[in-house]
């Protein structure tokens, strides 16, 4: 299995917590004409990351960086679920039982039903385990 | 050319000292009989020029503060009449009146040749194209650098501070070898310089840079010598004193005060007395040989230490070490006394974030809360939240062994903290308000 075609890239960017930040970043990237497929935001105390699935993420990073935002590329991965009762446990259990860790997860419903975005430690590992497990990985060809 | 003027700057001690006696009593007569404020002053403090016998009789005179200079402003302190008189300076007065300097033609040569005698002991002199970025005009470091620079036969690159892009260009394209400037200038053009794809260490010829006007640190450096290829040194001075008056030597430890120009003493600046040597206090300074504003043991209000050791490039006049502090810049934070150079210090132990800080001071309830603003290195940005807050509690950890009390951390966005092309403003004290 080419394990590579899952490795889908999520833009992060740090962002101080305070009105406006969310706003000025996805101003930048409607300028770009880059589309948010999926997206996220962590907070901390004073600051928070936006983590997005865009269809650009070069330029989403070019404009954003020129723009002075700390942003970086990471590897995620992309499950589409079942939509019923149980999925996410399916996926949960056989990454545990594997000892991949969840650093984070968030998901979105798409046109095709729910699909969970992924940030493990092990990502290549990941792939492999889920793949043989039977689960619909999405290329990241799909997104960019 | 190792010293512009060995016969003074090598002069053994004994006889610097002696020399030094003899100016003083000059000048304590010359007060006392010419300037009524001197000379009222003498009188309460109950001491006259025969007092003086030997070079410590120095501490029986009064004080002189900023407050003196802006009681007699603009110019009821002058020694030299309106006809003497070839220049004012003014400073920019951003705690209070601005103070007006002025010069008699002696009074710039004095000025011209401490700076020629700095330079070269920086290893600069013709060949070199010095790049004057401090401002010119009613700012001191702009003119004074000037006049040094053209002194000791190098050729100026008068680009004054401002329009960084076109000073790089000019860098590249006219070879400057030195610039002098403020340290956060320079930090702003390293900065520049990398934004339009130009390394200052392999692209220009920048060997040299004579960086004051703001503290700096030993660490800050450390990091613009190998960042930008160059030999930075400090350079001190003050308007009162003329200006930009002294430079370190090639030995990068503290700048050498010149005798024959300035009598140096560090008081305790609650007591007033002598600190031990070596000890930290307030720079002190009476000016021996100026003819328009003479100063006799004038608190500047600089924190530093001196050493009187003769130095390891020969010359024997005493170094002060770079300014560690103001007394009025003190932060007094739950009773702790801060400087922001210790701040500036601490950050400079941590890669994952940039040079550039701010400390802004509250009060929550009765507490004093003090917050440390400071940019996210690009570099160490991960996406995780636990990464980042890592480096948060680190630079908290650090910043309460530097100064032993607690400050907050806000990491921010880079760029974001405003970047001063002059004197940089680095506290908001909000309690005052």
């Amino acid at each position: 299995m080419d394990v590579k075609k899952y490795i889908v890239k999520q833009i992060s960017v740090f962002s101080e917590n305070r009105p406006g930040r969310l706003a000025a970043i996805a101003h930048a990237l409607g300028e770009e004409n880059v589309n948010i497929l999926a997206f996220s935001i962590a907070e901390a105390d004073g600051f928070g990351v936006v983590r997005a699935l865009v269809d650009h993420p070069e330029t989403a990073k070019k404009k954003l960086t020129a723009l002075g935002f700390n942003v970086a590329f990471t590897d995620v991965i992309a499950v589409r679920m079942k939509d019923k009762p149980g999925g996410l446990y399916e996926i949960a259990k056989l990454l545990g039982d594997a000892n991949i860790n969840i650093e984070y997860s968030y998901a979105y419903s798409g046109r095709e039903g729910a699909v969970l975005i992924l940030r493990v430690d092990h990502v290549e590992e990941a792939i492999e385990k889920i793949g043989a497990y039977g689960a619909e990985l999405i290329e990241s060809k799909v997104f960019h | 050319v190792r010293s512009w003027d060995p016969r003074i700057e090598e002069m053994p001690v004994p006889e610097l000292k002696k020399m030094q006696y003899r100016l003083l009593k000059t000048l304590v007569y010359r007060l006392y009989s010419f300037s009524p404020f001197y000379h009222d002053r003498m009188m309460a403090h109950k001491v006259h020029p025969d007092d003086i016998r030997e070079l410590s009789d120095v501490r029986k005179l009064p004080f002189m503060f900023k407050k003196d200079l802006r009681d007699n402003y603009p110019d009821k302190f002058f020694t030299a009449s309106r006809e003497e008189l070839v220049r004012y300076h003014v400073s920019s007065g951003t705690t209070g009146k601005p103070t007006v300097v002025g010069y008699t033609e002696n009074d710039i040569a004095l000025w011209t040749n401490s700076l020629a005698r700095g330079l070269t002991s920086c290893g600069l002199g013709r060949g070199d194209t010095i790049q004057v970025s401090y401002g010119y005009g009613l700012f001191t470091g702009g003119l004074g650098l000037h006049y040094g620079a053209e002194r000791i036969g190098a050729t100026v690159l008068p680009t004054s501070v401002g329009n960084t892009e076109r000073q790089i260009e000019l860098m590249q394209d006219l070879g400057s070898t030195a610039i002098a400037c403020t340290p956060s200038y320079l930090l702003h053009m390293g900065e520049v310089a990398d934004k339009m794809g130009v390394s200052i260490a392999k692209d220009t010829k920048l060997r040299t840079a004579i960086l004051g006007a703001e503290p700096w640190t030993e660490k800050m450096r450390e990091r613009m010598e190998s960042w930008l290829g160059i030999k930075a040194y400090d350079i001190y001075g003050t308007s009162e004193l003329s200006g930009p008056m002294f430079t370190e030597c090639t030995e990068q430890n503290g700048f050498h005060i010149w005798s024959d120009i300035a009598l140096t003493e560090i008081i305790d600046p609650n007591t007033g007395e002598p600190v031990a040597p070596g000890e930290r206090g307030e720079l002190t300074v009476t000016i021996l040989q100026k003819e328009a504003l003479p100063m006799i043991r004038y608190r500047i209000g600089d924190i530093t230490t001196m050493d009187e050791e003769p130095c390891a490039c020969g010359r024997t006049h005493p170094r002060v070490h770079r300014i560690q502090g103001r007394v009025d810049d003190m932060l007094i934070i739950r009773g702790i006394n801060v400087f922001p150079s210790q701040v500036e210090h601490a950050l400079m132990g941590v890669p994952e974030v940039g040079q550039h800080f701010q400390i802004v001071v509250d009060r929550k309830g009765a507490l004093d809360d003090m917050m440390v603003r400071v940019e996210l290195n690009p570099a160490s940005f991960s996406d995780k939240i636990t990464d980042i807050m890592q480096i948060r509690s680190k630079v908290e950890h650090r910043l309460m062994n530097y100064l032993n009390v607690k400050a907050n951390v806000e990491l921010v966005e880079p760029g974001s903290l405003p970047r001063f092309e002059g004197k940089s403003k680095k506290v908001v004290d909000r309690r005052s308000l």
